[in-house]
């Protein structure tokens, strides 16, 4: 049988850096401009070795797409290809895209790679949605349903999303609405404590709709401006679970009105094409305002997301960037854009 | 856009048709094909790669040539080679003496909990004594989520809380198991990123101190392109010696086991299906083979109707069908169970070729889950008398069951036609004829 480990499999470890991080005490002392760039895109404060290592590794490629002395060949268009493919953007989408850079640039009529980086940045940013505002504000409560497949980061994600609104001077509470999954409202009480904000939890199996009802009618009497609903993770395929999230997106409907709602899609940076099976399904049961993308400080860069863009128009909310309160952000396109090529050698 | 790899392949060779003898470009344009199945399939591209220049060969060979349907004859090929590539089912290796040692690494996410509760009970089943150790200190609430499990299928948990080292409860498990004579320790280590140097030095210091028997890396099946390099960086610091390709339940075509496994050439040992736990299932190269090209999978579909339909159930309703007292209340039951299985639409993707049939605007109407919510309601609408016997349902039970449900009369005239058919076709059937126009009853 023929060897199938592919040539251009080089150990990864003879690619990264020698330097070995101390322990616990994970600061980097070799800051480089790259690091201090990433985490200014990203912010997070446990990004620097995976900066070090992904940018360093197999990455060094893309890293030198746009470098100076780089003609605009077919050598440069089928790598732009491959960086597309390799960030999940998929296929199809990759090859229409190349398609249309290779006209926008002709029609500049540039010549070296350095100069289209601008243009090429620039169409990916166009294919995401505007921004919109991060979160909606209704009166007296708005309710953000996280919903998801199981081990997006709903959990981790919903106890950053309440840290954060606390901090821009909110008034939040969490509602444990996974009854499902084994510990799972221990998990959100944890978070709860940490963060500082009240939890609204029922039994394990409890029904989770009957959860919400309450967690609106507490949310509401204490005068809360937002109620995060951490929903269990569920697969798409299973309509009856899907069924039982509807039934809970219409009990909140019910209680504060559809435009008081927030019904954010939590999707892990690292899911392949399947995400846009997951947005249609979950977008149809219970009209998603927006997308998470969590675990961003992963070498995953999230390219699916501009298939669910494309199709479905839904914004980009908050990115995830690790696994500490802090470690969360705005979605900013050009950010994560510019992630996604890698960065221009002058950076 | 969900046309299957056939489909296309059948298209490119379309165009050939007379003209005899295959070009370069010809199959350029079908590997073309190929390499895009591969790629919506989550293969990662430098794998697609590979495998393109070595399907090429047999693409261009004789079998292809001379075949009546060449588009099917590469599918063919492509699918051979999908099941060679993703190699032989391997049983785990517990050799030595016990306590043999397992240990689950992963990807936060990626289901390191629920395969460690639904490996024990694998094992379990199979004889062996487990204890299951908590080795995740780090996410809030892990090691309760493994006591609940361990509860559940009623095996021993090892934990020391989240002060404890995870080498030390992992050393500690081992000892524990030692002395109490248990033959397995599966180790349920945290999720952590590949790239996260002090963690993964963590869990090369745990397979240090308890030399496991087996790592097994547990994947999502929805990775995308980076699978390749979270497996490659788990097997440089702890030699894997498998992989558990978790989520199977969903639709997603699962490329990335083929990545990981001629990446890193570590065997697929389980797949993971269900939260429920319930014993990992062993992996079927062909049935992943099809999975990746999208070619329906009708194995999973046979398998998921008997694990949603209740087996007492369908024998009683098939003892009804044979007597003929099948009553629409057994009807609204079956639709029950139907949906159960997920929406029609689903179950005919799955089920090879269907998927042109679903781009027929036709049968898309005709497959409407409206038509069935409406008629649940209809008979929900029914008084328990009405469902035993529709006979005594006159013109003023009819407005009031179409009032109740929402429909009109018409409707529920429509209904209770297509059901007194059903009834024939059944009496017919329970005599062992098969009518020939038995499609026609749900048009």
């Amino acid at each position: 049988m023929e060897s199938l480990v592919p040539a251009w499999l080089v150990p990864a470890r003879s690619q990264s850096p020698t330097w070995k991080s101390p322990g616990s005490t994970r600061i980097a002392q070799h800051e480089s401009t790259r690091v201090k760039r990433f985490k200014q895109l990203f912010g997070g404060t446990s990004l620097e070795e995976s900066v070090e290592k992904s940018r360093g590794g197999a990455f060094s490629a893309l890293r030198d797409l746009f470098r100076p002395g780089v003609k605009l060949d077919e050598d440069f268009w089928e790598e732009l290809e491959d960086t597309f493919i390799m960030a999940d953007v998929g296929p199809y989408l990759a090859d229409e895209l190349i398609e249309r850079a290779r006209e926008s640039i002709a029609a500049a009529r540039l010549e070296a790679a350095a100069d289209a980086h601008g243009l090429v940045e620039e169409l990916l940013v166009e294919q995401l949605p505007a921004q919109s505002d991060t979160l909606r504000r209704a009166e007296p409560l708005t309710v953000v349903l996280m919903v998801g497949v199981n081990g997006s980061g709903k959990t981790t994600m919903s106890a950053k999303l309440a840290h954060w609104l606390q901090e821009q001077g909110h008034s939040c509470m969490l509602a444990a609405a996974d009854t499902f999954r084994a510990a799972a409202i221990d998990q959100l009480r944890v978070w709860a404590e940490r963060v500082d904000v009240p939890l609204i939890a029922q039994q394990p199996g409890a029904d989770p709709g009957a959860v919400v009802f309450d967690a609106v009618d507490s949310a509401l009497a204490r005068k809360a401006s937002h109620l995060i609903v951490d929903t269990a993770g569920r697969l798409h395929t299973k309509s009856n679970l899907m069924d039982e999230l509807r039934k809970v997106q219409r009990i909140a409907v019910s209680r504060v009105g559809a435009d008081a709602i927030e019904a954010l899609l939590v999707m892990d940076a690292i899911t392949g094409q399947n995400v846009l099976n997951q947005a249609r399904i979950f977008q149809d049961a219970v009209s998603l305002s927006g997308l998470i993308i969590t675990k961003l400080d992963s070498t995953a860069r999230g390219g699916s997301v501009f298939g669910i863009a494309r199709e479905l128009q839904l914004p980009i909310k908050f990115v995830g960037t690790g696994e500490q309160l802090n470690d969360m952000d705005e979605f900013d396109s050009t950010r994560f854009v510019r992630a996604l090529l890698g960065e221009p050698a002058t950076a | 856009m969900f046309e299957t790899l056939s489909d296309r392949l059948q298209d490119v060779f379309q165009k050939l048709r007379g003209r005899g003898k295959l070009t370069e470009a010809d199959v350029n344009a079908a590997l073309r094909e190929v390499r895009m199945a591969l790629l919506e399939a989550d293969v990662n591209f430098r794998v697609v790669r590979d495998f393109l220049k070595s399907l090429r060969e047999r693409a261009i060979g004789a079998e292809v040539l001379e075949s009546l349907t060449p588009g099917q004859q590469v599918v063919k090929i492509v699918h051979e080679e999908l099941i060679r590539l993703l190699g032989e089912p391997a049983p785990l290796r517990l050799t030595g003496s016990p306590p043999h040692v397992i240990m689950l690494v992963g990807l936060q996410g990626s289901g390191k909990t629920t395969a460690a509760g639904k490996l024990a009970l694998a094992l379990r089943k199979q004889g062996q004594r487990c204890l299951l150790a908590a080795a995740d200190i780090y996410r809030p609430a892990a090691i309760e989520q493994l006591e609940t499990i361990g509860k559940q299928i009623d095996v021993p948990v090892h934990a020391l809380g989240a002060k404890e080292s995870p080498v030390r409860i992992a050393e500690s498990a081992v000892e524990r198991a030692r002395q109490k004579r248990l033959s397995t320790v599966i180790i349920d280590t945290a999720g952590r990123l590949q790239i996260d140097e002090a963690m993964m030095e963590e869990i090369q210091e745990i397979a240090e101190a308890v030399s496991p028997q087996e790592v097994l890396l547990v994947a999502d099946a929805m990775t995308g392109q980076e699978a390749v390099r979270v497996a490659q960086a788990f097997h440089e610091r702890v030699p894997t010696t498998g992989l558990v390709l978790t989520k199977t339940d969903g639709d997603a075509r699962g490329g990335a086991a083929l990545s990981v496994r001629s990446v890193t050439g570590i065997p697929i040992r389980f797949m993971g299906s269900g939260e429920k736990i319930e014993p990992l299932e062993p992996f079927y190269p062909d049935r992943l083979a099809s999975r990746i090209l999208g070619m329906g999978d009708v194995l999973s579909l046979i398998e998921r109707a008997e694990e949603t339909i209740d087996a007492e159930q369908a024998a009683d309703i098939e003892k009804k069908l044979r007597t003929a007292t099948f009553t629409l209340e057994d009807f609204v039951e079956q639709l029950q169970q139907i949906k159960k299985m997920g929406s029609m639409g689903q179950i005919l993707e799955m089920l090879p070729g269907m998927g042109q049939f679903m781009r027929n605007p036709a049968m898309a109407a005709a497959l409407d889950e409206q038509q069935f919510a409406r008629v649940e309601a209809m008979i929900y609408s029914m008084t328990p008398a009405e469902r035993r016997n529709p006979g005594i349902i006159d013109g003023s039970r009819r407005r009031r069951i179409a009032a109740g449900s929402g429909t009109t009369p018409a409707e529920v005239n429509q209904l209770l036609h297509n059901f007194r058919q059903m009834q024939t076709v059944m009496k017919s059937l329970a005599k062992g004829k098969i009518p020939k126009n038995i499609m026609r009853m749900f048009g």
